[in-house]
């Protein structure tokens, strides 16, 4: 019986152009046997939202380097509650100083993933903590 | 995928071979012509049967031939039976092998002509004859963080330091063209750079600083013309007048869609906002560099120094065929073109970038584009350590990281530098972090007596092999982009852009296969790591700004505004030069986003596709 793919999407919020890192992960995730979408640059949080709702995503990656992930985050996981959609798990990674990590934990994102993480952590991750929406 | 990989790197050294002996030739005879139609500057070759100066005697060279034989079958033999190599194979960090060892008979076709001397074609050695014992390098530390104010207050803090030249770094929604209250903007407003929405906010960034004095660099792209205005009009103020400004824009927008990604409009408007600086500055900003053809964002972005050199030097050619397609005459505005190079960890490789990089421009700008002034040949650069190299663990070893890489940039004959500070995989960087970073400028220019010599390594067979091997590499990427209809073309179709995602991603696949370490990532781990004092930009930026913005807003002359947008728009449906209607807008007090809502309208928002 063939598992469910999970179906991922890498979305790089805010105005910076580094996408080295998303493009890095989006990679490697469908390396990992993941279905990957990636959002492209400069999205706006109902931008990131109405694709992972449209795309019906298990999981929303965030790529954050502009050091604006204290309103992007809580933006996108805001939206995706009033769509309904609060059963999305959001995770991310950039520049982020320990100190903000707890914070946005209890704002709910689930994991977040600082420079010098290997993919393979990641990956792994999403298999244990990701399930696959009905 | 390594398989595919290996074949087409090897592909490409040979065709780059094939080009490389082709400068070579060219390299030759016009040399030697254009030497007698001026002073005698360089002795004429005497020998051309080897297309220039043959630099050894042949004796001795068929004698170490001879003797490097027996010396690779017995005494390399014996010692790697003793002890194995660490590695197979040793590459550069661009895929360039490494020999067991490189002699004089690897250099035995040596064409001195092709390495020159300082301050003379090709510029292999330098574009001064006197490099740092003339003057030293500019010591130009990037900064821009929080209000106008605040980065006001470290400009003034980093001259007092001994810093030379300032260099401004923009917050995103100024890069991409947005106002502070736009809603794009949303918590990004003073956070990767200074905020600035109106001239307003250049007064108060430029107070105190006298601009006849300091020359600034502004790193700014997309809406760079509209930067470039508001600092004229501030100069204005002070009573100084453009032509007396000295500095920099990098206004470079072909490297934004290959690599740094900041962008309002597409490619081809953009790069005719960048030929309308160019010819404006021309005319009217002698001292000024209107455009720095930057390799950094693209080396940042994942590329090779091969790709980087490459890439780079495509975008510079794109901009003069523009500029020649315009009908300017090449020694008109090439003197005043800048490069801005990354400077990575592979030492031997970087330095040698630096130097196949002067050597591939001067043969471009001569053989290409029928140069004939000699400053249109040299390449004047400045370069940036790699932040990509730095890490968040055991942040203190990035001061060892950013000393070797300033030092290789300083061997390649850099003409400014700016030293990243240790704490910039977290934060910008605190005023203590970036005075260790400018001190370790300060230590390579008055300590350490590299600044007593020009071009030391010339003559290095393993610099010079390798400056041949990246200068023959790049040549190959140049001759593919000819091919497709050049660099825009390039761009349009996204190529230089995929070769740096394949790069990035394979860079990534050798950190986690441990076959490339990189210290406490994944070799020499710490468990427990140092917190570091990290800069926090407050929220309460972003009200001031806004406020500030709004402020403007009611006390400009509103008519005047519209009428100078008008004309900013009317110039940009027709042929006109945009300086002159942009630097009108600014002085009304037109807004930056306003401006750059002038340009989304007529040429429409640029986006990228999702292909990773």
């Amino acid at each position: 019986m063939a598992e469910k793919k999970l179906r991922i999407l890498v979305a790089k919020p805010g105005l910076d152009g580094h996408d080295r890192g998303a493009k890095v992960i989006a990679r490697a995730l469908r390396d990992a046997g993941m279905e990957v979408i990636y959002t492209g640059l400069h999205q706006t949080p109902e931008m990131i939202v109405s694709a992972a709702v449209q795309e019906d995503v298990d999981a929303v990656g965030l790529s954050i380097m502009s050091g604006a992930h204290m309103t992007l985050f809580p933006a996108v996981i805001d939206l995706l509650k009033k769509e309904n959609a609060g059963d999305i798990l959001v995770f991310g990674g950039g520049i982020i100083p320990n100190d903000d990590i707890p914070k946005l934990k209890e704002m709910g994102v689930a994991e977040i993933f600082t420079p010098g993480s290997s993919t393979q952590a990641i990956v792994e991750w999403i298999q244990k903590n990701v399930a696959a929406r009905a | 995928m390594p398989a595919k990989t290996s074949a087409k790197t090897l592909k490409t050294a040979k065709n780059g071979r094939k080009s490389a002996r082709t400068v070579a030739r060219r390299a030759a005879t016009p040399a030697k012509k254009a030497a007698s139609q001026r002073k005698p500057v360089t002795r004429p070759a005497k020998s051309s049967k080897t297309h220039g100066t043959r630099s050894f005697d042949p004796a001795a060279v068929r004698k170490l031939a001879k003797d490097l034989e027996r010396w690779a079958q017995e005494d390399l033999e014996r010692s790697k039976q003793k002890l194995p190599l660490r590695k197979e194979a040793f590459t550069t960090d661009s895929g360039i092998p490494i020999p067991d060892v490189l002699t004089l008979v690897d250099r035995r076709n040596e064409v001195q002509e092709r390495i020159g001397l300082p301050g003379q074609f090709p510029f292999t050695r330098g574009v001064q004859p006197t490099m740092y014992r003339g003057r030293l390098w500019t010591m130009r530390q990037f900064a821009g963080f929080g209000t106008p104010a605040d980065t006001n207050k470290r400009f003034k803090y980093l001259i007092s330091q001994g810093m030379t030249g300032l260099s401004t770094a923009f917050d995103m929604p100024a890069l991409m063209g947005y106002d502070a209250d736009h809603p794009m903007s949303r918590g990004e407003v003073g956070k990767e750079g200074v905020a600035v929405s109106s001239l307003k906010d250049f007064e108060i960034l430029f107070d105190g600083i006298p601009l006849d004095k300091v020359t600034t660099s502004m790193t700014i792209n997309a809406s760079a013309i509209i930067a470039l205005c508001m600092y004229i009009a501030v100069a204005e103020k002070q009573g100084v007048p453009m032509s007396k400004l000295g500095g920099t824009i990098q206004n470079d927008m072909l490297k934004e869609y290959i690599a740094q990604k900041e962008w309002i409009v597409p490619p081809r408007p953009a790069v005719r906002i960048v030929i309308d600086m160019i010819e404006f500055c021309t005319k009217h900003m002698p001292k000024w560099h209107p455009v720095s053809i930057s390799g950094y964002h693209i080396r940042e972005a994942g590329a090779t120094a091969v790709q980087e050199l490459a890439f780079t030097l495509a975008d510079g050619i794109g901009y003069v065929e523009e500029c020649v397609k315009r009908g300017m005459n090449v020694d008109d505005f090439a003197p005043r073109l800048s490069f801005f190079w990354d400077v990575h960890n592979d030492f031997f490789e970087e330095i040698a970038k630096f130097r196949a990089a002067r050597r591939i421009w001067a043969h471009v700008m001569r053989d290409r584009f029928g140069a004939r002034d000699p400053r249109s040949m040299q390449l004047r650069t400045h370069a940036q350590t790699a932040g990509v190299s730095l890490t968040a663990q055991q942040p203190y070893n990035n001061v060892v990281r950013t000393a070797i890489q300033a030092l290789a940039a300083v061997l390649g004959g850099t003409q400014s530098l700016h030293t990243n500070s240790l704490d910039e995989t977290y934060a910008l960087p605190t005023e203590e972090a970036v005075t260790i970073a400018l001190r370790t400028q300060q230590y390579l220019a008055y300590e350490s007596g590299v600044d007593r010599v020009v071009d030391p390594l010339a003559g290095s067979y393993y610099v010079e092999y390798l400056t041949d091997e990246t200068e023959k590499r790049a040549l190959e990427y140049i001759r593919r982009i000819d091919e497709m209809g050049g660099i825009i073309r390039a761009v349009e179709e996204g190529y230089p852009q995929k070769e740096i995602s394949e790069s990035a991603y394979r860079f990534q696949r050798e950190v986690e296969t441990g076959e490339r370490w990189i210290l406490g990532v994944n070799a020499f781990k710490n468990e427990e790591e140092t917190p570091i004092d990290l800069l926090k930009i407050d929220e309460k930026v972003a009200h001031e700004q806004i406020e500030r913005l709004q402020q403007v807003r009611r006390e400009r002359n509103q008519a005047a505004v519209d009428a100078a947008l008008a004309k900013v728009e009317a110039a940009c449906c027709g042929t006109d030069n945009l300086m002159p209607p942009v630097l009108e807008a600014v002085k009304a007090y037109a807004t930056l986003g306003e401006i750059s809502d002038v340009f989304r309208k007529v040429w429409g928002q640029y986006r990228e596709g999702g292909a990773f």
